[in-house]
């Protein structure tokens, strides 16, 4: 297959470029972190993250023509012959299909991203109905990959101060839980006109988040929170 | 070279389960503590676990800690340390508890409390027919939801993390061979500094990536075992390694036990049940390793399945698509996309598949690494402690028992940050000093890597080495074939000493990290083949064609292997607990 992927070693280029490959596959290889790591026998100076191999790690998000996903649950064969990589869109390349994502971790970390329940705890755990974890799925899942946030326009032009759709989903992740007892405190801390009311729900974190989780549709529930307590 | 120095009071290597809850306790404890990992935390492999964490709650069938340490005393082939497992069993409630409160999302029963599923191996009044119910789960993504939590007490703890920075060697003191810190690789710069600490945890995972087939990940290269093993350290029952009996043929990806635990079972070619034959009572829920050898005497008899006739069906359609899509989703995704089968439907084709090391670094159960020293078999080593899958503490003993690896991760995560902070406590305010060559094996190895202007590729060696693990060292192990292994991982071994690399860059450079972890598996392989081929036979996850028995006379015992000159030496097995009688060797059936 032919691969295009783009390149930059700040130690040696002066401006990223884009290089060409002919990567011969083995039939085991299925998905397109095989033929990455096939490529990587070949020139061992192509960079890129990976670990889990299962799509559950978060690693080894990029763009892969022109949409963003995971390469190790990409199927080789749902691609065509000719695939061109680029690394997420936004965030600073560090070297050639790895990224920065210091600002996608800072905005996860501003919303919170844990159970804040200060009353004393019980003996055993703390009782949740099946109803109540239900609201959960669809919430706890992610991975941080950032293909959602890295698709999104308002968190390309404002990374500093949109949390982005991955946050957000975090946000309303603990919103969600029962056991949580800071929901007026973090609907107040996106009450502002940046942190949350950047989305204009287009839906782009939905097409790319790789795990089907749907952002867009946790933001509105905290939107309409908002509205209620408004009211 | 110039070399930056940092000063903390703990270092923990490694950000998975193990690491990641004892950061948490010593952070809460204010101390200055850096976690190094190779990866951003939630990205540790401790991600991938599935089906959950064992611990007697007793939510849905009567359960209690005798029973749960008489099956991992039992799951274990007689060799775990029954004082260590006792102390494991004994806290596990208490963490998985702990766990809950702190935001886990596990499943629920209709009383709210937490979701339990039986797993292979835990049973009721000591290994009664009956199943326990003692798994406790969050779906089948219980790893993920395990590490996502403690990483978010860490955030709120303010733990200071050190992410893509990758330990290179300990640092020790010459006098008492005291641990005085590491060396450590930061990715984006290339720049290497040393990390000096009054205490240092290493919870850096295991050295699946040794297997040509593996459940595990890339980033799991034993290099806390590769650490150990240069700076003299022995390492512990490495012969014992686990194949799970199902993962997806020819991509490795796990499937669950859990799948085998709501209800599903295998099949051979026929059709038939093939488990009802091996063991009676607890069928497709045997000990991993019964289920693995089963599993092989079937493809190897003829009665695999596929054209090539080598591999079982692991069939789950009659749970119906609720039970699928509520408790075993993952399950479904990654057979879906992995083996272009829908589980609703189809069964899933499996193989054994290598999967968790139950050796590693000699530990006690309050996390300090022990190694022999004068007339004493387990003295301490001064400021070095370990937990979780690089461990051996040894809970696992022959064989693992599913869901008992998370619960060991919070059991001796917590341990041990407790017992730094004690230790810590005593000693005198300031650091000892750094000896003058502090540093430079690492300076070395890098040095030669950058200085190589030819020589191995580490593709290749790392190619060869995986195949030639596979075959030698596999769910079946044949004493020619171990033999010839082990001449074949040293020659491997000393490839590994003249890799090339050609990228030399200083950024993120990935070439140079897979160069460096080579040199750390080429070490796990070693102590794995060499221990095995020593051990005259057969007990969990070791199995001999030439010693079909377990020997309690001449093999009840735990193997310590030295890299210097591949020594072996040997140590007791802790068979007396610490408040309950001991559970003597008994023939073990399932
Ligand atoms: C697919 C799969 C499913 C499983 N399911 C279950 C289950 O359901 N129940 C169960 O009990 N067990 C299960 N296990 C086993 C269990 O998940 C693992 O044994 C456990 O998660 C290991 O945790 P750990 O903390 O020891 O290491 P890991 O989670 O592997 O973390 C290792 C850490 O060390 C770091 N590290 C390593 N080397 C270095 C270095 N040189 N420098 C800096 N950092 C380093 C890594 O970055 C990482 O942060 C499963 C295992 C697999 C592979
Ligand atoms: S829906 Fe909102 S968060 Fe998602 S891509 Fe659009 S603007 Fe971004
Ligand atoms: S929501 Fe989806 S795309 Fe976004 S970070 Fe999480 S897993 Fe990735
Ligand atoms: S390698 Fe982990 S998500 Fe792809």
């Amino acid at each position: 297959m032919r691969l295009s992927i783009y390149r930059y070693d700040p130690d040696r280029d002066a401006a990223p470029r884009m290089q060409d490959y002919q990567v011969a596959l083995e039939p085991s290889d299925r998905m397109l972190l095989d033929a990455l790591v096939r490529l990587k026998e070949q020139d061992d100076s192509v960079s890129f993250r990976r670990s889990c191999r299962e799509g559950v790690c978060g690693s080894d998000a990029m763009n892969i023509n022109g949409k963003n996903g995971l390469a190790c649950i990409t199927k080789l064969a749902e691609l065509p012959d000719h695939v061109t990589l680029r690394p997420l869109p936004g965030l600073p390349v560090i070297r050639d299909l790895i990224v920065d994502m210091t600002q996608f971790f800072r905005q996860y970390e501003s919303i919170k991203p844990y159970l804040i329940n200060d009353t004393a705890p019980p003996e055993r755990e703390r009782l949740q109905s099946p109803e109540e974890r239900e609201h959960l799925n669809g919430l706890y899942e992610c991975i941080l990959c950032a293909c959602c946030s890295t698709a999104c326009p308002s968190f390309w032009w404002n990374p500093d101060k949109f949390v982005g759709p991955a946050g957000l989903l975090q946000a309303y992740r603990f919103i969600a839980d029962t056991r949580d007892q800071a929901t007026s405190e973090r609907l107040d801390s996106l009450e502002d006109p940046y942190r949350l009311f950047r989305c204009h729900s287009i839906m782009n974190c939905v097409d790319a988040c790789p795990k089907g989780l749907n952002p867009t549709h946790a933001i509105g529930k905290i939107k309409e929170m908002m509205v209620r307590r408004s009211v | 070279m110039a070399v930056t120095i940092r000063k903390f009071d703990a270092i923990v290597v490694g950000a998975g389960g193990s690491g990641l809850r004892a950061a948490l306790e010593l952070a809460r404890a204010n101390l200055r503590v850096a976690v190094l990992t190779k990866v951003f935390p939630t990205r540790s492999h401790t991600v991938a676990a599935q089906g959950g964490i064992a611990a007697p709650l007793a939510n849905s069938s009567e359960d209690n800690w005798h029973w749960h340490m008489y099956d991992t005393v039992k799951g274990s082939d007689y060799l775990g340390d029954q004082d260590a497992i006792e102390y494991m069993c004994r806290r596990a409630n208490e963490v998985v508890v702990e766990l809950e409160h702190m935001g886990m999302p596990f499943d629920r029963l209709d009383n709210g409390k937490i979701y339990q599923r039986p797993f292979g191996g835990h049973t009721q009044e000591y290994g009664s027919a009956k199943m326990a119910m003692r798994a406790c789960a969050a779906a089948d993504r219980t790893g993920h939801a395990m590490l996502h939590t403690l990483y978010q007490q860490n955030l709120r703890a303010s733990t200071q993390f050190f992410v893509e920075w990758m330990a290179l060697d300990l640092i020790r003191d010459p006098q008492d061979g005291a641990v005085l810190g590491v060396t450590a690789l930061e990715m984006e710069t290339g720049e290497v500094s040393i990390f000096q600490a009054k205490a240092t945890l290493f919870a850096t995972g295991g050295s699946g990536r040794m297997f040509f087939s593996s459940t595990n990940a890339f980033i799991n290269t034993g290099d806390g075992l590769g650490m150990s093993a240069r700076a003299g350290i022995p390492l512990e029952d490495m012969e014992f390694y686990q194949f799970h009996p199902t993962g997806v043929y020819g991509a490795g990806v796990l499937i669950t036990e859990g799948v085998r635990g709501e209800g599903g079972y295998l099949l051979n070619k026929d059709g038939e049940r093939f488990m009802e034959r091996y063991a009676p009572n607890a069928k497709d829920l045997a000990s991993r390793d019964v289920v693995s050898r089963a599993m092989t005497t079937e493809i190897k008899e003829g009665r695999g399945c596929g054209k090539d006739a080598d591999h079982v069906l692991l069939k789950l359609d009659h749970l119906g698509p609720e039970v699928i899509n509520l408790r075993l989703p993952g399950i479904r995704e990654i057979s879906i996309k992995f083996a272009n089968t829908d589980p609703i439907r189809e069964p899933i084709p499996v193989v054994p598949t290598a999967h968790y090391q139950m050796g590693g670094i000699p530990a006690n159960f309050m996390g300090h690494v022990v190694a022999p020293e004068g007339a004493s078999a387990e003295s301490t080593v001064p400021g070095f402690y370990a937990a979780g899958e690089c461990a051996c503490v040894s809970v696992h003993g022959g064989n693992r028992l599913g869901c008992n690896s998370l619960l060991d991760l919070l059991v001796f995560g917590k341990s041990s940050g407790e017992q730094m902070i004690r230790d810590i406590g005593s000693l005198p305010k300031p650091h000892r000093n750094l000896p003058k060559e502090a540093g430079e094996r690492s300076f070395a190895r890098l040095a030669r890597l950058d200085g190589a202007s030819s020589g191995e590729r580490v593709a290749d060696v790392l190619t060869d080495l995986r195949r030639t693990m596979q075959a030698h060292c596999g769910v079946f192990r044949f004493p020619e074939m171990l033999i010839e292994g082990v001449a074949k991982v040293k020659q491997i071994a000393e490839r590994a000493g003249r890799t090339y690399i050609a990228d030399k860059s200083k950024v993120f450079n990935t070439a140079r990290v897979e160069a460096l972890e080579l040199d750390n598996l080429v070490e796990a392989a070693l102590a794995t083949i060499v221990s095995a081929e020593a051990r005259k036979e057969s007990r969990g996850a070791q199995s001999r064609a030439d010693f079909p028995d377990r020997d309690d006379g001449k093999w009840m015992k735990h193997t310590l292997w030295y890299k210097e000159g591949n020594r072996l030496d040997y140590k007791p097995v802790h068979l007396k607990p610490m408040s309950v009688d001991s559970f003597q060797p008994k023939v073990r059936t399932y």
